[in-house]
């Protein structure tokens, strides 16, 4: 799956959730003040069916889920560590 | 470390276990339904991998699951040394527990009941260890709260309180020491006053979202009373205020009839998408901007 697509299928499942909320790629949704534990389970669990891959432990960071754009770069450094795994 | 039952694998139930096994104790997690007790373990392995994301410990999720056995069968708690039922706030379903827990468990566990508002004497009562009941009021999420009320029973020993005392203090509890009565101090207060602030909607006083503005802007709370509702959930806090009406027999605890048309409605908070505020999505998720519901007369 391509970039774009990570990044639109992730940006598709946020704005989902949220639809009164205008955001863009690169915004921290933590800091926006919407994102709580249990939305952040949802986005974990999203990302882990969706794209067929298991977040390690290592990679269960807030800063790797804060927005768009770092969603799409764990979901593909996770996927390009299980292919060559 | 100690082997400790859970029983009721319920949100309670669940964030029990977690806390007790990331303690490094041994736990058996009963319900009386097996879909439930496989819930609460993924949920308690997904809540592990997350911890460190929302500021809590790095833990090791195999581990903290490979401490829980969880089951439908009573007769696995046969080796606890403390039993700690979480079941639905019913005093039917526990008068029909507490004799069978009572039976299944070794003769000197002690029994923990955690409740909101049923008096600890009251359950005690069900069982042949009455010295050796004990009352914890767990707060919601358990694995994050520092503290919870500790009640004795009428006949509680000094020794039960204390292994009790002991096992909170290991989970990283501080226990808050409360005698028994209907509520103890928490609920008695928490539920009249949301209770309280439903008739402010019901009367068309004020909206819920400006109720709960009144405790956030000039309180100082991080929720107000019916935020705190739906968190809850609506039915969870009429049950619970019935409980203290029927026990206390005093009016000031008469339920509002609001709570009880929304529980009937469905409306039970952000469980079932709508309380006293909207809530968008399927899950938990919970937009910023929020629609409260209207006051009505």
């Amino acid at each position: 799956m391509s970039s774009t697509e990570i990044r639109s299928q992730v940006r598709e499942f946020i704005s989902g959730r949220f639809p009164q909320v205008t955001f863009d790629d690169d915004q921290d949704i933590f800091e926006m003040g919407f994102v709580n534990s249990l939305f952040a389970m949802e986005l974990v669990v999203f990302v882990e069916r969706t794209f067929s891959v298991r977040v390690p432990n290592g990679e269960l960071r807030r800063e790797n889920f804060r927005s768009v754009t770092s969603i799409t770069e764990v979901v593909e450094r996770v996927t390009a560590a299980s292919t060559t795994a | 470390m100690t082997n400790v039952a859970v029983v009721g694998a319920g949100v309670m139930g669940t964030g029990v276990a977690q806390n007790l096994a990331q303690s490094g104790h041994t736990v058996v997690l009963i319900d009386r339904d097996e879909q439930t007790v496989e819930r609460a373990m993924a949920r308690i392995g997904l809540n592990c991998r997350l911890s460190h994301m929302f500021g809590g410990p790095e833990t090791d999720s195999e581990e903290v699951l490979s401490r829980i056995t969880g089951g439908t069968d009573l007769a696995l708690l046969a080796d606890s040394e403390v039993v700690i039922e979480n079941i639905t706030e019913n005093w039917e379903l526990k008068s029909e527990l507490y004799p069978r827990l009572d039976a299944a468990a070794h003769p000197d566990a002690v029994f923990v009941a955690n409740t909101s508002a049923i008096p600890i004497t009251r359950i005690a009562s069900l069982t042949s260890r009455p010295e050796r009941v004990a009352g914890v009021h767990f707060m919601n999420p358990v694995p994050m709260k520092p503290a919870v009320e500790l009640i004795p029973g009428h006949h509680t020993t000094p020794e039960a309180l204390e292994r009790v005392r002991s096992l909170l203090d290991s989970m990283g509890k501080k226990a808050i020491d409360v005698n028994d009565a209907c509520g103890f101090v928490s609920n008695r207060v928490l539920m009249l006053t949301v209770n309280e602030a439903a008739f402010l909607v019901h009367e068309g006083v004020a909206d819920a979202e400006t109720v709960d503005e009144v405790f956030r802007s000039c309180f100082g709370h991080p929720m107000g009373p019916l935020e705190t509702a739906d968190l809850i959930g609506v039915d969870t806090i009429l049950y619970s205020v019935e409980v203290l009406h029927e026990h206390y027999a005093d009016s000031k605890y008469r339920p509002c009839p609001l709570l009880k048309k929304m529980t009937d409605a469905g409306l039970h908070g952000r469980k079932s998408g709508q309380g006293f505020y909207r809530y968008d999505g399927s899950g938990a998720a919970v937009t910023s901007s929020r629609e409260p519901l209207p006051a009505t007369g």
